[in-house]
């Protein structure tokens, strides 16, 4: 038996529901993984091209002392940098999966980069519109955009991973 | 613009301060205000029961006085290998009670160090730059290892190595880009 899979995004404009998304980022630290996310961000898909951006400084960890590290020239450099920012080059769907070619902009750094994930087909919503999800990831090198801090273990290796995966979940909307 | 510069060596013939001394005529030539910082050897030692009842007097005019500032440069020699305890004691002082209110958070600093050794200070400059950073500071990438001090000085002080000299010029310089980046892009938005 043959199935026909969708191979297109969805066309038209459409804009992120901030709520019910979120972008965040997980990487290896010690003996195991650490995760952060921001909570202000911005992502729309709009004639085919996928955009998106984040505020350093909505960085959301557990301890304030690290979030306020995260954004000095140490790590982001949230005073000279304030947003992280993406765009799309192509993206290639087949059935459920997708890729999204494109570059991305980390404290003034631009490096090209694979996206890949899920996309779901557009719904009906219960508030009259009409919405379809991404979930999505990304692993960078964070030397590559100058973020290199680091601190040696006991055994001389570095305590924090150079890849990062970027993760986000998002729901996006049709704007009419 | 005005640069603070913090000796880590209190005594008073110091190598590292005789170098801070050497940089006030770059500073001056480039438009800046420099002052040495007086007043290490008045810190206590930090206590955070002391801090959150609202730090007074030395450490009150220490934060003050990094924060008054455009720019700090650090001069440091190195004892066991690493920071001088009092340099240190006023970097925590400088960087509490939270990373949000350091006095040294986004500040633009430098480091530099002399040793009587041949080195010249290169372990304690590195722990210093990455202890700095920490406390949020913006740390610029330049060295000055002035090693075999006794010998670098002349009679009255004066630093004697022009290729030294020339390092330092060029610590003074990336120090005062950072505190005006050519590229006013950079802080745009």
């Amino acid at each position: 038996m043959s199935t026909t899979e969708t191979t297109a995004v969805p066309t038209g404009t459409w804009a992120l529901d901030p709520v019910h998304s979120t972008i965040g980022f997980a990487v290896s630290y010690m003996a195991g993984t650490f995760t952060g996310g921001f909570s202000q961000f911005d992502a729309v898909l709009a004639d085919g091209v996928f955009k998106g951006s984040a505020k350093v400084a909505s960085v959301q960890v557990k301890d304030p002392d690290l979030a306020t590290h995260l954004q000095s020239p140490d790590f982001f450099d949230a005073e000279r940098y304030p947003e992280l920012a993406f765009a799309s080059s192509a993206i290639e769907r087949t059935g459920n999966r997708i890729r999204i070619d494109g570059e991305i902009t980390i404290k003034g750094g631009t490096e090209a980069v694979e996206i890949i994930g899920e996309i779901t087909d557009p719904i009906a919503d219960p508030y009259g519109g009409e919405r379809f999800g991404l979930a999505l990831a990304a692993v960078i090198r964070r030397d590559e955009f100058g973020v290199s801090w680091n601190n040696p273990l006991p055994s001389g290796e570095p305590a924090l991973s150079n890849d990062v995966t970027l993760i986000a979940e998002l729901q996006l909307v049709k704007q009419t | 613009m005005r640069v603070l510069g913090i000796s880590g060596s209190l005594r008073r013939g110091s190598f590292n301060t005789a170098l801070l001394l050497h940089t006030a005529a770059l500073f001056e030539a480039a438009g800046a205000e420099f002052a040495i910082y007086e007043g290490l050897r008045d810190l206590p030692a930090y206590d955070e029961d002391f801090d959150v009842k609202g730090a007074a007097g030395a450490v009150a005019r220490i934060r003050a006085a990094v924060r008054e500032v455009d720019a700090v440069l650090f001069a440091t020699p190195e004892y066991n290998a690493s920071i001088p305890g009092v340099l240190k004691n006023a970097v925590d002082w400088l960087s509490r009670p939270s990373l949000a209110e350091s006095a040294l958070r986004g500040k633009p600093v430098a480091v530099v160090g002399a040793s009587i050794g041949v080195f010249g200070a290169v372990w304690a400059q590195a722990d210093l730059r990455k202890v700095l950073a920490a406390a949020g500071a913006r740390v610029v990438e330049g060295e000055v290892a002035l090693g075999r001090a006794m010998d670098r000085f002349d009679g009255d002080g004066r630093l004697n190595d022009s290729s030294v000299a020339d390092e330092v010029r060029e610590v003074v310089d990336e120090l005062l880009a950072e505190v005006e980046p050519d590229d006013p892009g950079a802080l745009a938005a």
